[in-house]
């Protein structure tokens, strides 16, 4: 297992290193000059100097990048050209929503979609399995945002039982998470109905049959003891997505998150929080991904026992 | 091989269909045969014959539909058929066992062996978990794995292909069943760790008395451990006799040409004769050939062959062939010699 | 297990099985017809909907669906539905293009990267890596944000974050047919690589590209939709169908039908798109089926 470990840790770093050339790039690429488009447009031509000397502009390319780098180890990324305001503030006050956004529907994505497809790939095409399917379908077509407005007007415009929008009480919460969660419990379902049925015509699943275990045994106990070790890294995939879709959803419900920052940011052109936000997007991404490829090293004996 | 009056499995008219979208596949086609307490049965043909499909209806291991079981599986008298799932899970492990092809993926990656040796014992004897897992620790020293304590705590990963087989014939004795389907137990073995397993297998089938169905297409793998011999081609039984009159006296064209076929060294010296082969290849089960299934590929062909089936034929009470060749023959049986 | 050797198979025509195959399908039948109706009403919404969809008419503004506006009119007194026909030209000029660029670039990449391994496959799988530590969308949004707005920057964008997902997917499927006897013997004869790439390799990867093909066209119709309803995907007056959610959401108080239908189109047609994929899948899955 620790190979694994060491080799997966590894994995990240240029990955990491992908991502901050990426950025430093996308600046570059923009048309105009880098540090006005910093700046902003309601910069004054001192601050705009100011921006051209702090991340070394004027000299070559390779020092640009050190000087970069060494802003981005401390989390330091610049001010917002909106509000002048520190982005890795702006940033941080926002991201506990977010993230509270995407854990709840992760949640209930989990609890509802995992179940949902083990009773659908162990009843296959019975009316169970034919609606679970179908709203697993459904759940994949529809568009987040779409479905935002339809659940707002009708329980809080039509119903008036939830707040349409804004935070403050779990109520706020519902309307906002419960439209994040629908494509990924559909998500979570297909892939669960589908290693299931993958999983229950597998040879050993015969073999415990063959000594005359119980059903139930055979699918909790034999079964889905392996197909969890897929769901799992699937949920942790859905879980990047979420945090695509929050950018949406944030939209539409006025929930203050980091999703609804980048497109506040990209209307207004504030790059330094375009960049900043897509930054920390990133690395949340990859975090996610690490924990999900060590929960898998432990869950898995082969990996686990190596 | 002591016969008993009373056969301890009975297969009676079975057949076994699959409904699949292209047709109804009939895998295994009207086959009948006698397991004995205590003797070794082999079941012998090509891939595709029927044979692993015949031990998995009579565990009832396949998913119905698509899978369509008739005729009658007589376990000790009771029909197997008319059991319910319960009734049937009992038997399973327990009175019949069955060890499988692939020991890489017949046993269960995420748990450990011990776990898996030890659940039909907790199953079907109500032991206590230390007490099954210490039976399974047994039973492991019995298939003569070293260091069966720890090696009892360990995942299927870490055990060789040889090693994985023991732990599945130590999962099948678990609860001392009176019969054991062996399907293909060293086809997918190295040859030296083949040897090691059927030496096993016959000591533990003596040591515990339990009847083998012993499934396989290698005919060397039979000379070994069986004393009588089931033959199938096709779905369906084209002979059956005792080991030593088979390899001896082979009636059935498809039997001739299996023993013709295996590689002697020394043979072309004796008999003056090649290696042989069957020409053609199995038929599909969709497209079975009309009248002998085995005549498209038969060097003794005749007219009969291709219209009508041969009916089964009794040449004593332990040899039967269904063949045209011999209907013919049973009237000149007092007449001619042995051939 | 079982094993069927049938000489009949080998001299079948495989469309026709695979044809067979998705006719059972009755889902993807009804995926496939679906994007039938929309393929149609594209290329004949001129006559279907004589008349500029995009033009202004205020004095029929918001108004609810009626029997000479069946979906109603939007807040500039368009007809919705003869927007909404119009904007199946949008949404389809979305997919395929986007589809068109994940191919172009992923398709090549891919079996480059599979084939050659080593350091060619390390760079591009890095580069992979990078562009897969972002989900989709955002990485969508990230390229807008630097190309801009509009319909072109939308494919583009789209386009793009797709790529890696395709590299990932021929990547993967040469890996596993590379090492197969047909393509060491070919090797062995003298073939030359590229040939061996066209030839032998491209077109096993041609199954799971297709079925990801039509995922993917669902998912950028999808994409496209969310940029526009956020402002930065295709820019009004043309009439895409996020754009046009997106406007409708200040009145969706006092009109909602202005932003259910055209939400509704979305979903219909990532639906089929989804649809027949799956039946795509089903069909040419080359594994047994009972």
């Amino acid at each position: 297992m620790h190979n694994y470990l060491i080799k997966r840790l590894l994995s990240t770093i240029p990955v990491l290193i992908g991502i901050s050339l990426l950025l430093f790039f996308m600046l570059r690429m923009l048309p105009g000059d880098p540090a006005q488009v910093l700046a902003g447009q309601m910069a004054t031509p001192k601050e705009i100097e100011n921006i051209r000397h702090q991340l070394g502009l004027d000299r070559p390319i390779y020092e640009q990048y050190a000087i970069y780098m060494s802003h981005l180890v401390r989390f330091d990324l610049g001010l917002s050209a909106r509000t002048q305001n520190p982005v890795i503030d702006e940033i941080w006050a926002r991201l506990p929503n977010t993230l509270l956004l995407a854990v709840v529907a992760i949640t209930l994505a989990c609890l509802l979609g995992i179940p949902a497809g083990i009773i659908s790939a162990v009843r296959p095409y019975s009316w169970i399995d034919y609606l679970v399917t179908l709203s697993a379908l459904f759940g994949i077509s529809m568009p987040v945002f779409w479905l935002g407005l339809m659940l707002m007007v009708v329980f809080a415009v039509m119903l008036q039982w939830l707040p349409a929008g804004g935070t403050g009480s779990w109520q706020h919460v519902i309307l906002p998470s419960i439209t994040l969660a629908a494509f990924v419990v559909a998500f979570i379902a297909r892939m669960t109905r589908s290693t299931m049925l993958e999983t229950l015509s597998q040879d050993f699943t015969t073999t415990a049959r063959s000594k005359g275990l119980a059903e139930k045994v055979v699918i909790v106990k034999h079964a889905l003891k392996n197909a969890l070790i897929p769901i799992i890294t699937v949920v942790g995939l859905q879980f990047g997505s979420l945090l695509g879709g929050a950018v949406l959803t944030e939209t539409v419900f006025a929930w203050p998150g980091l999703g609804r920052l980048i497109v506040d940011s990209i209307l207004a052109r504030d790059y330094p929080v375009i960049q900043g936000a897509i930054l920390i997007f990133g690395l949340l991404y990859i975090f996610v991904n690490l924990v999900v490829d060590l929960i898998y090293a432990f869950v898995d004996p082969r990996i686990r026992y190596d | 091989m002591s016969e008993q009056a009373k056969p301890l499995l009975e297969i009676k008219e079975l057949h076994t269909r699959f409904h699949t979208l292209d047709g109804i596949v009939k895998a295994v086609d009207g086959i009948d045969f006698e397991v004995y307490q205590g003797e070794t049965l082999g079941l012998v043909g090509e891939s595709g014959c029927g044979k692993s499909v015949t031990a998995l209806s009579i565990l009832q291991l396949l998913p119905c539909p698509p899978a369509e079981i008739q005729g009658r599986i007589l376990f000790e008298g009771k029909n197997l058929l008319d059991l319910d799932q319960e009734d049937v899970r009992k038997i399973r492990g327990n009175d019949i066992s069955m060890i499988f092809q692939e020991p890489m993926t017949s046993l269960n990656p995420v748990l450990r062996i011990g776990e898996q040796i030890s659940e039909s014992a907790k199953v079907h004897k109500s032991m206590t978990r230390q007490e099954a897992w210490r039976w399974a620790v047994e039973m492991l020293r019995m298939v003569q794995i070293p260091e069966p304590g720890s090696r009892s705590r360990q995942y299927p990963h870490k055990f060789s292909g040889g090693m994985r087989q023991r732990a599945m014939i130590a999962m099948a004795l678990s609860c001392n069943p009176r019969l054991i389907l062996a399907d293909e137990p060293t086809t997918a073995l190295d040859v030296t760790i083949q040897a090691q397993i059927m030496t096993l297998l016959q000591r533990l089938k003596d040591d515990f008395k339990t009847a083998i169905v012993l499934i396989t297409h290698d005919l060397g793998v039979i000379a070994e451990m069986a004393s009588r011999v089931v033959v199938m081609y096709a779905g369906k039984v084209v002979e059956e006799a005792p080991i030593k009159e088979l390899f001896k006296d082979p009636r059935h064209p498809y039997t001739q040409g299996l023993l013709g076929s295996i590689p002697v060294i020394g043979r072309k010296e004796q008999t003056g004769r090649r290696l042989q082969e069957i020409p053609g290849i199995v038929p599909s089960p969709m497209e079975t050939p009309l009248g002998c299934r085995f005549h498209p590929r038969c060097h003794k062909v005749m007219n009969r062959c291709c219209e009508q089936e041969p009916p089964m034929i009794h040449l004593n009470e332990h040899r039967r062939v269904s063949c045209w060749l011999e209907a013919d023959s049973v009237v000149k049986e007092s007449q001619a010699g042995s051939r | 297990m079982l094993s069927w050797t049938r000489e009949s198979v080998m001299t079948e025509n495989p469309y026709r099985r695979i044809w067979a195959k998705f006719k059972r399908n009755k889902v993807a039948l009804v995926g496939g017809v679906l994007i039938l109706i929309y393929v149609l009403s594209a290329f004949f919404a001129p006559v279907l909907f004589p008349g500029n969809p995009s033009a202004p008419n205020l004095m029929r503004s918001l108004e609810s669906p009626t029997l000479k506006d069946p979906l109603g009119t939007d807040e500039l007194g368009r007809s919705i539905l003869g927007r909404i026909i119009y904007g199946s030209r949008i949404s389809l000029l979305i997919a395929v293009g986007v589809v068109s660029v994940g191919i172009i670039l992923g398709i090549p990449l891919g079996l480059v990267s599979g084939y050659y391994g080593g350091k060619i496959d390390f760079g591009i799988q890095r580069i992979t890596d990078t562009m897969l530590a972002f989900p989709g969308f955002l990485l969508a949004l990230a390229l807008v944000a630097v190309l801009g707005v509009g319909l072109k920057n939308t494919v583009i964008s789209i386009g793009i974050s797709m790529v890696p997902l395709y590299i990932r997917l021929v990547r993967g499927c040469v890996l596993s047919v590379r090492e197969e006897d047909y393509i060491e013997a070919a090797r062995a004869v003298g073939t030359r690589d590229v040939i061996i790439l066209l030839r032998h390799i491209l077109p096993n990867v041609m199954v799971p590209i297709t079925v990801q093909t039509s995922l993917s066209m669902g998912m950028a119709i999808l994409f496209a939709a969310g940029l526009g309803f956020l402002g930065i995907g295709v820019q009004p007056p043309t009439p895409e169908w996020g754009t046009m959610l997106g406007s409708a959401r200040s009145y969706l108080f006092y009109a909602p039908h202005v932003a259910t239908f055209p939400g509704i189109a979305i979903f219909l047609a990532v639906l089929s798109f989804n649809l027949l994929g799956d039946g795509l899948r089903d069909a040419l899955d080359p594994r047994f089926k009972i």
